[in-house]
């Protein structure tokens, strides 16, 4: 007997497909699809045709042809002789680069700020909330192209720093003469790695690992114990003395250059050798450079008075030929050189000069039209980073706060009934439960803040749209294919940073067992 | 009913993209207003006067071919463009025309699709610094901090330049000739350099121009001139006539002033072609046979439109030198009219 709840079996109408609930979606679906690929495959062609209208074929070989022109924040060796494909990279690096420390900034600017909002504490709350709404309500363009004039229009020019006849100057350096703030960037030192850089490294990589050890250690006894070990005192010992008594013990045995100056006479000394020389001449030392061998020289060369040059060369022999060939007329030898090995034509100055610690620092000083040597960082870089970091640090906070208001009041209570007081109460109960809120909205912010990098369009800092998108297109023409890898690059870079947040995610999780 | 929307969005699409193939001179006609590509903004070639007005000497050509073409020099709409995205308004069919002092270069025109109609202004790159550095030469300037406008010439010959020389800079890449100008003032950076006619300019408009120098190198070849889109003859053919009939009126005496009195007929067959008494030569590109005379009414001969904007007797004070006619011993030489 036919009962009411079977289908009907007559046959299949075409009909159906429109009026009949079970096949009505899918054939919507289908239907959605056709049309997406007829748009996506008239797209194509259009763009084809456009193209060939044009004359222009799709060709990314210009990525591999001369670029020729130069960038000023280089990462990795670059200059303009090198392929536009290598001035695309050095942009990319520095996209990361301003990606990397804005989040970084962000993030503790916008958990601190997210934290103290909460604060009792009338007045901390109420700047926070200022903190907030301005950045938040604000465009960060605006942001971009204030923090950049102000420090444009504010900050002394490095001719300032000149002393005057009178012994005044218009600017001073800070910190001891070792930093330099100015309209174009802010001059710090920078390091140099001598000889025994990298067992200093090791010293200090091995002292981490220490920590590491140490503090499971101590949470595993607590664990047992309930004894609470010193852990955060032990960490910072055991951060800075291996290394610094390393330091010194290696500054220690550090041993001399021996100067090594052609055409001069022997027992002369740096300044002798100088003044020999006579007024129209120059001391030319070559030098290896990025070695604090030739760091100390420079030093040496400059506080001597004497007119001087340097020239660069690859390595120790180099600069023994470039001498024998007249290049220059001094160069150094390393520590502990026999004097009877000194090459032919050249005498020991007298006075040999120190030949470096494991890590020197390369102070900037004040040249013909710049700051020279020293790490420069850039106004652009400067401004960018600080807008993006405020600016995504507001948002962050309001993350963080509502994070932190998500997680019942029951809890901190109860910590408090155990007696926790409130910092570690916040540390160890309300941040830990409140990440799991707090990631998932954090990644894009993250993903935000990389993607607006790109407006440093508006103060020239050279990222990646200013070099590949920017000025490769302007030069080759290759719009389409430069927006498609830029288009490309900034999307494999949001589903990287997203891929490795969403794991960590995954870690901090609530476990549903 | 999702289908049909879908479908019909194609369509229309589809319809719109067979509009874009168009000829210039056409849709020029047709909206009654020439699209034109000038600077965001340089004293004495292209800047929005007190009241809003573009004037200045790029302008002087836009107007021309307005004139030319449309009968109306007003009848221009101007889309400012910085060194970066003036070849894409150009060859997206944003505009029309592009005079915004653009170097005639072999890759410009062959490579990027574009076609030259000639020079309106023989440059060269130059350098600008403060009197204060007490530099003479560009050779004196290791190690200094330079502002470039990207996306130029000027960025190119900087860094190739320095290289040969062997000097050693700091490139601070700049938008627009605005930033670039408040850049260097702040003392950002130490020398700007672009075309010379630029740094004329833009010391014009300083509030002391004496306190800066020009140094005497000139580091290239700045032939600037107005280009259009590859692929349309007749258009590329109506400017660069246009500007030649600028040319030639200088050459033959004719001006803004006496243009009207002598369309009317002289004894100089080459005038009364040009102006069009005699012969067809506007209906040969289509366009009405006063064409050059509308041109020249509208913004002067060559020589009356370097003298407004940017000659000796404007705050800029360019010489013409090698702007000067040919019969001067410049290189300004116009092709006949016949
Ligand atoms: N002639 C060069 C440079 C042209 C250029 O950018 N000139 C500057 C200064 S002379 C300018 O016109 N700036 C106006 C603006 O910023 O819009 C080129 O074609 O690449």
């Amino acid at each position: 007997m036919a009962t009411t709840t079977d289908p009907h079996r007559a046959g299949f109408r075409l009909s159906q497909l429109v009026y009949d609930t079970r096949y009505r979606s899918m054939t919507i679906q289908i239907v959605a699809l056709v049309a997406l690929i007829v748009a996506g495959w008239w797209l194509v062609a259009n763009v084809v045709q456009n193209l060939s209208a044009l004359g222009k074929d799709f060709d990314f070989g210009f990525l591999s042809s001369r670029a020729g022109y130069d960038i000023n924040q280089t990462l990795i060796a670059y200059d303009n002789s090198m392929s536009h494909g290598r001035a695309s990279l050095v942009g990319i690096l520095n996209t990361l680069l301003v990606a990397f420390m804005g989040c970084v900034t962000a993030t503790v600017l916008g958990v601190i700020a997210g934290v103290l909002r909460l604060s009792r504490n009338w007045i901390v709350a109420k700047l926070m909330a200022v903190y907030v709404e301005g950045f938040r309500n604000v465009p960060l363009l605006l942001w971009i192209v204030l923090i950049f004039a102000v420090m444009t229009e504010s900050t002394p020019q490095p001719r300032d720093f000149r002393v005057l006849d009178d012994g005044t100057s218009a600017a001073s350096m800070l910190l001891g003469d070792t930093i330099a703030i100015t309209n174009r960037g802010v001059f710090i030192p920078a390091p140099v790695w001598g000889s025994g850089a990298l067992v200093l490294g090791l010293v200090f990589l091995a002292s981490l690992v220490a920590i590491w050890a140490y503090r499971r250690w101590a949470f595993a006894r607590q664990e047992r114990t309930g004894q609470i070990a010193p852990v955060f005192r032990v960490s910072l010992v055991l951060f800075l003395v291996p290394t610094i008594l390393v330091f010194l013990f290696m500054a220690f045995l550090s041993d001399r250059q021996t100067l090594v100056a052609y055409g001069g006479a022997d027992g002369q000394d740096l300044a002798g050798f100088a003044q020999a020389l006579g007024p129209d001449g120059r001391v030319t030392a070559c030098v290896v450079p990025g070695t604090t061998q030739a760091l100390l020289v420079r030093r040496a060369l400059r506080n001597s008075d004497a007119n001087f040059s340097l020239v660069e060369v690859a390595d120790g022999e180099a600069a023994i030929a470039a001498a024998e060939a007249g290049e220059c007329n001094l160069i150094s030898q390393p520590p502990g050189v026999d004097p009877a090995t000194i090459p032919a034509g050249g005498f020991a100055l007298s006075d040999g000069i120190r030949s470096g610690n494991p890590v020197e620092f390369d102070v900037p000083v004040l040249g013909g039209f710049n700051f020279e040597g020293g790490l420069q960082v850039r106004n652009s870089l400067i401004a960018l980073w600080l807008a993006l970091s405020l600016y995504t640090g507001a948002f962050i906070a309001e993350i963080v706060r509502g994070g932190i208001l998500a997680i019942s009041r029951g809890q901190s209570e109860a910590a408090f009934a155990l007696g926790l007081r409130p910092n570690r109460t916040m540390n160890l109960v309300i941040l830990p439960q409140a990440l799991r809120v707090i990631i998932p909205p954090l990644i894009s912010q993250y993903l935000n803040l990389t993607k607006n990098s790109s407006l440093a369009i508006a103060v020239g800092y050279m990222d990646v749209r200013a070099t590949l998108g920017g000025i490769t297109i302007n030069q080759t023409g290759r719009e389409l294919e430069g927006m498609l890898l830029l288009g490309g690059f900034y999307l494999g870079l949001s589903l990287l940073i997203s891929g490795v947040l969403n794991v960590y995610n995954n870690r901090v999780k609530l476990k549903e067992r | 009913m999702k289908k049909s929307v879908f479908l019909g969005a194609a369509t229309v699409a589809c319809l719109g993209a067979g509009a874009a193939a168009a000829q210039t001179l056409e849709s020029v006609q047709e909206n009654g207003v020439l699209n034109c590509g000038v600077s965001t903004g340089l004293t004495g070639f292209s800047s929005p006067n007190a009241s809003g007005e573009w004037e200045g000497f790029d302008v002087g050509i836009c107007r021309a071919v307005a004139a030319a073409v449309l009968g109306d020099p007003m009848a221009v709409n101007f889309v400012p463009t910085t060194g970066q995205t003036r070849f894409t308004a150009l060859a997206s069919g944003e505009i029309d025309l592009l005079a915004r002092n653009t170097t005639w270069t072999f890759s410009r025109d062959v490579d990027l699709g574009f076609s030259f109609a000639g020079v309106n202004y023989y440059d060269g790159q130059g350098f600008m610094v403060p009197r204060a550095l007490g530099v003479s030469s560009a050779q004196d300037l290791d190690g200094a901090t330079v502002c470039i406008q990207t996306g130029t010439t000027t960025e190119l010959n900087l860094a190739d330049y320095f290289r040969v020389n062997n000097i050693s800079y700091e490139p601070v890449p700049i938008e627009t000739n605005a930033e670039a100008q408040q850049q260097y003032l702040a003392g950002a950076c130490d020398v700007y350099t672009t075309d010379a006619s630029g740094l004329a300019a833009t010391r014009a408009s300083f509030e002391n121009p004496g306190d800066h120098v020009i140094l005497p190198e000139i580091i290239s070849k700045e032939p600037l001139g107005p280009l259009v889109r590859q692929g349309d003859d007749q258009w590329a053919d109506i400017v660069r006539w246009t500007l030649n009939a600028l040319i030639a009126a200088e050459e033959y005496g004719v001006t803004s002033t006496n243009v009207s009195e002598l369309a009317s007929g002289t004894d100089n067959p080459e005038i009364n072609r040009l102006l069009g008494s005699e012969g067809e030569l506007g209906a040969m590109f289509g366009l009405e046979n006063d064409w050059a005379q509308q041109a020249i009414a509208a913004v002067g001969n060559y020589g009356e439109l370097f003298e407004q904007n940017i000659g000796e007797s404007t705050p800029i004070g360019l010489a013409r030198g090698l702007n000067a006619q040919w019969t001067d011993g410049g290189l300004m030489y116009a092709p006949p009219f016949r």
